[in-house]
């Protein structure tokens, strides 16, 4: 045990001297290499069904519509419509996505005829009730976190690169995630997410990926599967479209209550 | 058992001490060795089988919103004062580090309570309490204001006064190892210990339904620690005092040691678990294993002191008491299994593991006992003994039979009377009370319960029935009348309900107007409202604790004082009635540890009513069979049954609360008292058979022969059974005194009633 404790401990000291990069800066690179290959893609819009179920099994869904807009040198801008439940149809959910800074949030409520901002630092809450945390979904910045890259691994096949990121922000709900991503594509395969107390919460598996505009790989499903509470959540994307000329003036606040 | 049969073996032992001596070590150590698989228990719902309608509709209450195991930290700050920069900033940091508590899935305290302002066109979401070391005197005071007032905080997490406070934690423990509960315990004792190490001047106590489950594994384990040393104490003291050889208390020690390896061991190779009631299976197969020891051993003793030789004294013994010991041990057995037909697991395994040991105690005692008693040296004066109470027990015959006729009516009267008061008994689980104030659970539960919040709840699933429907005003408006309702019935603490937090969002919607204090008014105001609240929610502070992921049904707990069973039953009924009237289009159900527990003492003792009948009928045939006569196994019935009936009077009029434990005990001790009756009857047939008697020298010669031994061995029991109850688990303690009782009761019984039913049922042959 003692001695195994040693040549741990070497092997962790030498690591760093005996390979070219360290860890970290591997881990940088290859989620680097993979937001590098999903630039330029400008705008998208998709139509989301999310399934939820529970440990017995029932079932419940939620529709939306989602637009996204590319920018440059900062978190991208959506746009999410709900379409069911009826009771929140047309509501529409803005953000404002940013590096380190808090993003912005606001929220068209049709009974109410009022967009209000969310003024929230808390984004670790479950989205829709959903097991996605609206900070699972939100628009990936690199700096949002710290990355260490840890092995090499086959799943389904697919040789991917473990990666470990912790966030860089306060109030995430996770201590760290552990991403797999594949070789070949550089596309998300499988995470996993770690509560405050370090033990696994969920895994969130990614499939039925899609080329789009013949560069852009989206997966038309995720789940999402809480290790703790038996809870599941499928989200499946279809009608993707991309370069549809969004700009700017489609991410108006003022402009919420004339989302249909 | 033919005499011929019990000649040919008593001589084979006698003669082959040593390879049976070899073979019942090999044997009890091979069946030892299963004692490394016994775990203990730590969850309150191994006390429920897995078709127990309460444990089933609690589970599915629990599948469709979320568990409700917790830990609770109660803070009681010396200065009475929750609302000060040291205290609240506490409050914060052991929020924080309560999240590191193994299996944690929500914590929340007055600091992490989100609370909402609206600010402009903002909905501001946000801890209570943040940074609390720089709060000014007014923000103290603003916090104070909010929290007190707040109808989801006072009783459950504040005091009304701001003296006390608390932290709730709601695990969710996978259910993969036997050592979750010990693993969150631990956790949250450890940071207690932490934060009382720094700040002296504040009172932390530990409730909630996980340190429940570590209670019920603590007690069973200080129970095996404390009460089997204790009862082998007595046990050898007893045995020396009695025996007054040296030889025999240590292979009677030997004898029962072994047994009690046997039983555990089985029990770990069976896969039982160790819980409260089966933690008490060594003390009574000890108790048990005596009494067929005590029987070979007096008969030896006598023998030896007769001026007999060790091997004759021996092979005499054995084929003497042979046969009274294998039906004592097999009714004994029986009565013990009877426990099967109850409706409360732990107590299968205690009967059946008790039963292994009483039968493996009879083989031990008719093999490896004798085996012993002829390599140990045995050394008596040849005298006659037990002159002293022999001499008393001819006075009690002669006292017994004189009064016969007083006797009969006088304790038939009294028998009557106390039957008579058993409806005075009433069902009583009342689950923290299983504990007595030295466990630290009932203590500082008990503080919890006087200073803050009750133990004893309620949760009811409301359901409207569609996707969504919780939105629907009809429905909001309905739950709410429902808690209002609830909060002015007698015993409701606090209700906490989804419709509180609809009414502060349309508050804060109408620029904190108080005037909107009230539901949204229409279905997708509220839907939309609780779609902003429910995006401004941080991790593990969700509501999916009170609304399910259809918005079809929502969770409403009300929580009580402290109640007593019938109470709780009660109160389940008028509520459940309420419902049905006031509000029929919403289908309910409650459930709760509470309601389980409420539910188990009716269950059990229904249960029980089969199984103990069934053991009765079993026992008096076999006693009908040993004593060869109908007739007298007709009579034996009355001395059987009596006992059970008037210590459930005696408790009736003394305690009145009968939890889930005492179900069990007339079957268990049927199976006992009957061996007093099984060895008078056969020494009094005996002399009217073979000696040919008459019933009242019949009745002396029984006295002179067997009084000792019934007097010695119920001495040895109703001891046992004390020890018993000195364990600190109610149900323990009390199914230890009952059995005392019951046991004492039957030897009265069986000395002063039975002689003159016999007198009786003889003469009224005669005439």
């Amino acid at each position: 045990m003692y001695k195994g404790i040693v040549t741990m401990l070497l092997l962790v000291g030498l690591l760093p001297t005996v390979q070219a990069e360290t860890a970290a800066e591997k881990g940088l690179a290859i989620i680097t290499e993979s937001d590098n290959r999903d630039k330029g893609w400008v705008d998208s819009s998709a139509d989301l069904l999310m399934t939820l179920r529970n440990k017995k099994g029932g079932e419940s869904i939620r529709e939306m519509r989602i637009k996204s807009l590319e920018v440059e040198g900062d978190g991208d801008k959506s746009l999410t419509v709900f379409d069911q439940p009826r009771d929140v149809k047309g509501t529409a959910f803005l953000t404002y996505s940013h590096a380190l800074d808090a993003d912005e949030q606001w929220i068209f409520l049709p009974a109410l005829k009022r967009v209000k901002r969310i003024s929230s630092s808390n984004k670790s809450g479950p989205f829709m009730g959903s097991e996605f945390a609206y900070e699972d979904i939100s628009s990936f910045e690199i700096e949002k976190y710290s990355y260490v890259y840890l092995s090499d691994e086959v799943i389904d096949g697919m040789d991917c690169f473990v990666v470990e990121t912790k966030p860089l922000y306060k109030y995430s709900g996770y201590t760290k995630s552990i991403l797999w991503i594949d070789k070949a594509e550089y596309q998300l395969r499988k995470v996993d997410y770690f509560d405050r107390k370090n033990s696994l919460l969920k895994t969130q598996q990614f499939s039925d990926y899609q080329k789009f505009l013949d560069q852009y790989w989206r997966p038309l499903t995720m789940t999402m599967e809480n290790k703790q509470n038996g809870k599941s959540t499928e989200l499946k994307f279809s009608n993707y479209k991309f370069r549809t000329g969004l700009t700017d003036k489609d991410f108006e606040k003022n402009d919420l209550k004339r989302q249909r | 058992m033919t005499s011929s049969f019990s000649n040919r073996y008593a001589e084979f032992i006698v003669n082959h001490p040593w390879r049976l001596l070899v073979l019942s070590v090999i044997v009890i150590l091979m069946t030892a060795s299963g004692g490394r698989f016994l775990q203990f228990s730590n969850d309150y719902r191994e006390f429920f089988s897995a078709d127990n309608p309460q444990l089933l509709a609690f589970e599915e209450l629990q599948d469709t919103f979320n568990k409700a195991d917790n830990v609770m930290f109660v803070l009681a700050p010396d200065d009475g004062e929750v609302f000060s920069n040291k205290t609240l900033s506490l409050i914060e940091d052991i929020t924080d580090k309560s999240w590191q508590i193994p299996y944690s899935s929500r914590v929340d305290s007055i600091s992490n309570y989100q609370h909402t302002v609206a600010e402009e066109d903002d909905l501001i979401v946000a801890n209570l309490v943040e940074g609390a070391s720089q709060f000014s005197q007014a923000d103290l005071d603003r916090v104070r204001d909010i929290a007190t007032h707040e109808p989801l905080l006072v009783h459950r997490l504040i005091s009304p006064k701001g003296h006390v406070t608390a932290i709730n934690v709601t695990v969710q423990l996978p259910g993969e190892s036997l050592n979750e509960v010990g693993e969150v315990v631990a956790a949250a004792r450890a940071l207690r210990d932490e934060v009382l190490a720094v700040n002296p001047d504040i009172k932390i106590y530990l409730s909630g339904l996980s340190m429940m489950d570590n209670s019920f594994g603590e007690s069973a384990q200080q129970d095996m620690q404390n009460l089997v040393p204790l009862m082998f104490l007595v046990v050898i003291v007893v045995l020396g005092l009695l025996l007054r050889s040296v030889s025999a208390t240590i292979a009677t020690v030997i004898i029962i040691f072994s047994a009690i390896l046997f039983g555990m061991g089985s029990m770990g190779w069976l896969g039982w678990k160790l819980t409260p009631p089966t933690a008490s299976a060594p003390t009574i197969i000890l108790t048990m294993a005596v009494a067929d020891a005590v029987h070979l051993l007096v008969t030896f003793l006598q023998n030896m002191r007769a001026g007999q030789d060790k091997k004759a004294a021996m092979s005499d013994s054995l084929r003497v008491n042979l046969q009274p010991i294998f039906i004592t041990s097999i009714t004994t057995a029986i009565g013990f299994m009877s426990m099967n037909f109850s409706d409360v697991p732990p107590f299968h395994d205690l009967g059946n593991v008790v039963a292994i040991g009483v039968l493996i105690a009879f083989v031990l005692s008719i093999t490896t006992l004798p085996a012993l008693m002829m390599i140990l040296p045995v050394r008596v004066r040849q005298t006659a003994t037990s002159d002293t109470s022999q001499k008393s027990m001819a006075k009690l015959a002669d006292f017994v039979v004189v009064n016969s006729r007083k006797l009969l009516w006088s304790m038939g009267l009294i028998g009557l009377v106390l039957v008579s008061l058993l409806p005075t008994n009433k069902l009583d689980d009342q689950f923290v009370e299983y504990f007595d104030e030295t466990v630290e659970f009932r203590r500082d539960t008990d503080f919890t319960v006087e200073n803050l919040s009750g133990i004893y709840d309620i949760h009811y699933s409301l359901k409207q029935g569609e996707s969504g429907g919780v939105n629907d005003p009809e429905f909001l408006r309905q739950v709410e009348l429902f808690a209002n309702w609830l909060r002015g019935q007698k015993y409701v603490m606090h209700v906490r309900t989804v419709t509180d937090i609809y009414k502060r969002l349309n508050k804060n919607m109408h620029g904190d107007d108080p005037s909107y204090y009230r539901l949204p008014e229409t279905r997708e105001l509220a839907a939309q409202y609780l779609l902003l609240y429910e995006m401004s929610l941080p991790y593990g502070l969700d509501l999916t604790d009170q609304i399910d992921i259809d918005k079809s049904a929502t969770r409403l707990t009300v929580t009580f004082e402290n109640l007593h069973t019938e109470q709780v039953l009660a109160l389940e009924e008028k509520i459940g009635a309420w419902l049905e009237t006031n509000t029929p289009e919403i289908e309910f159900s409650g459930a709760s540890a509470t309601i389980m527990f409420a539910h188990i003492g009716k269950r059990n003792v229904e249960s029980m009513l089969v199984g103990t009948t069934l053991a009765l009928v079993l026992i008096s045939f076999i006693l009908m069979l040993a004593l060869r006569s109908f007739r007298v196994g007709l009579v034996s019935l009355a001395p059987n049954l009596l006992p059970a009936g008037m210590a459930f009077g005696i408790w009736g009029f003394t305690v009145g609360q009968v939890g889930m434990s005492l179900s069990v005990v007339t079957g268990m001790t049927l199976g006992i008292v009957v061996d007093d009756t099984v060895h008078f009857l056969s020494k009094y047939l005996r002399a009217r058979r073979e000696k040919g008697l008459n019933t009242e020298q019949a009745i002396r010669y029984a006295f002179n022969t067997v009084g000792v031994a019934l007097w010695v061995t119920s001495l040895v029991l109703v001891t046992g059974f004390i020890v018993l109850a000195q364990s600190h688990f109610s149900l323990n303690a009390d199914m230890g005194v009952m059995t005392a009782v019951t046991i004492a009761i039957a030897l009265i019984m069986d000395f002063l009633f039975l002689p003159p039913l016999l007198m009786k049922l003889e003469e009224k042959r005669h005439v």
